[in-house]
């Protein structure tokens, strides 16, 4: 992994050379810029009404934040997202490394994960509301739902595949078990766990908003629902816009905290 | 065997390991049998002499590694017996380091804490285990790269590193796993200077696995010749090169040069049989 992040590294720094831009910033905006310009282009072509253009949601967007109708939406939101996203954050990550430290506990746990991840899970929700009604509850059992499988597969993965010759090393220089798993497995596993996280925090947010539209309509969901009912294109748009925007800053911000807790040698200098 | 005969009875060069002390490690009868009956080592038999340095050469797949990994507990034995200090071995001790072939660095420490691992797993106080961490890194010849990451170091570097981890803490026995294989050439003389500099100021056993018979010859007091299909002992020789010269000397030196011929002729012996 070092290696191709080395590789990684001087390839950026030729590009940089060549190109004479100063920092990879200028590529994420001109990235960013380049799909919003596509958008604009499309909608402006477009004769259909339910297609906004980028700028007409932008400006929706902007609306919406300042009077505070985004704050409420997210406010509500939040909570079976928070509270489902680090129930499974826990139980997920803990299923993972037992399963990745026992091979009964993997026999056991991989095929239930595996079955999950691979069912469909947008069909389950509608399912939950006959088990847990249309509150709160239903909306965290559904954020679990979609986020679980691929936190718990990653974590599993990351335990799972250790490299050999550091459990050795720690084995030859007399770590106790939890000196190993603390000190050598979850930092050597820290990025695929970290990536079934963000993963998961992403499936989340799908299972939060999923849940909003598809058992009872609050928070984003909600927004989404009204403006397609009263045919506000790009109020809607700019609801879906906000989604994304949150879960990327989110994800983003995790990616740091686990370079600050486990990975300091990948941190940009 | 002519040839094999000659190489313990050399006048002068040779001498029979007995310095009156007990052996640093008593290696009696080893087998190992890998799951389905495959038998990597078929009885080896050899002792370690304290303070020397005892390299266990041999055609690849040998079992050179196999036999050190047991010395180092970190691998059952079939049957027979290893002993430290008189001891049997039953798994990973603190008088025994271990400095492995693909270095088996952390990527995510420093070169400060990688070297520290083995007193911080020890459970040392920050600031001492440094303290000791950063001598040993200067030792080795790393300092000024103690906030590095491993894979800002070349192989070489990384490889003292690993060296500096199993210095620091401090076992009387050094268990190297062909710690320059992946060195280039240049690199690796160097290191095995630099190597044996460090050896002669710390006093340790150490037993080295290598496939190189130059670097065997060169560093060691014992050889150990390995052959294989099960693993047997072919000879245990002690070429005592005169090190008082400088290295180019010693790699000039015609006794130097003999016991490399000697050795190659001892294992291809075996490898055209």
């Amino acid at each position: 992994m070092a290696a191709s992040a080395g590789i990684r590294a001087g390839r950026t720094a030729s590009r940089r050379a060549a190109a004479g831009v100063s920092s990879p910033w200028v590529l994420r905006g001109a990235s960013i810029l380049f799909v919003l310009g596509l958008w604009e282009w499309g909608a402006s072509v477009s004769v259909n009404a339910a297609f906004p253009t980028c700028s007409d949601t932008l400006a929706a967007f902007g609306e919406m934040l300042v009077d505070g109708t985004f704050a409420e939406a997210y406010a509500e939101t939040a909570g079976p997202l928070i509270v489902g996203v680090l129930l499974t954050a826990a139980g997920g990550v803990l299923a993972g490394l037992v399963m990745g430290l026992s091979s009964r506990a993997e026999w056991l746990g991989l095929p239930v994960f595996i079955v999950l991840q691979a069912s469909p899970s947008a069909a389950i929700v509608p399912l939950i509301t006959f088990v847990y009604g249309i509150g709160f509850t239903a909306k965290v059992f559904a954020v679990v739902l979609l986020s679980a499988p691929v936190i718990v597969l990653n974590s599993y993965r990351g335990i799972a595949n250790t490299p050999r010759s550091l459990l050795e090393m720690s084995n030859a220089f007399l770590a106790s078990r939890w000196q190993r798993i603390w000190k050598v497995v979850i930092p050597a596993g820290s990025g695929m766990i970290f990536a079934g996280l963000r993963l998961g925090l992403a499936q989340g947010f799908t299972g939060a908003v999923l849940a909003e539209l598809i058992i009872t309509p609050t928070g984003v969901g909600d927004l989404i629902t009204f403006y397609r009912s009263t045919a506000e294109y790009p109020q809607m748009f700019a609801a879906i816009l906000s989604i994304i925007l949150v879960a990327s800053i989110s994800v983003t911000l995790l990616q740091n905290l686990e370079r600050r807790l486990f990975r300091p040698e990948l941190r940009p200098a | 065997m002519t040839d094999s005969a000659g190489i313990t009875s050399e006048p002068g060069v040779g001498a029979p390991v007995e310095n009156g002390r007990d052996p640093a490690v008593r290696i009696v009868d080893l087998v190992k049998e890998f799951p389905g009956g495959v038998r990597a080592l078929g009885g080896l038999t050899f002792d370690v002499p304290k303070g020397e340095l005892t390299s266990i050469i041999g055609p690849s797949g040998c079992g050179k590694t196999t036999t050190l990994k047991i010395v180092a507990g970190l691998a059952d034995a079939t049957s027979g017996r290893v002993e430290v200090g008189g001891a049997p071995v039953t798994g990973p001790g603190p008088d025994r380091a271990f400095v492995f072939q693909d270095f088996a660095l952390l990527p995510w420490a420093t070169v400060l804490r990688n070297v520290a691992f083995g007193l911080e797993l020890r459970g040392l106080p920050k600031k001492e285990r440094e303290e000791t961490a950063r001598a040993y890194v200067d030792k080795v010849g790393l300092s000024g790269f103690e906030d590095s990451y491993p894979h800002q170091l070349s192989g070489g570097m990384r490889q003292r590193v690993g060296l500096a981890r199993a210095l620091a803490v401090d076992a009387d026995i050094l268990l190297m796993d062909e710690p320059f294989a992946s060195v280039d050439e240049q690199i690796r003389r160097q290191f095995q200077d630099d190597l044996l500099r460090l050896l002669s100021d710390e006093r340790k056993t150490v037993i080295f696995v290598t496939h190189s018979i130059e670097e065997a010859v060169y560093v060691s007091d014992q050889v150990v010749i390995l052959t294989r299909g099960p693993s047997r002992v072919s000879k245990v020789v002690r070429p005592g090169v005169d090190r008082s010269g400088g290295s180019d000397e010693i790699r000039r030196d015609p006794a130097y040069l003999d016991w490399v011929e000697q050795i190659w002729h001892e294992l291809r012996d075996y490898l055209e049989r």
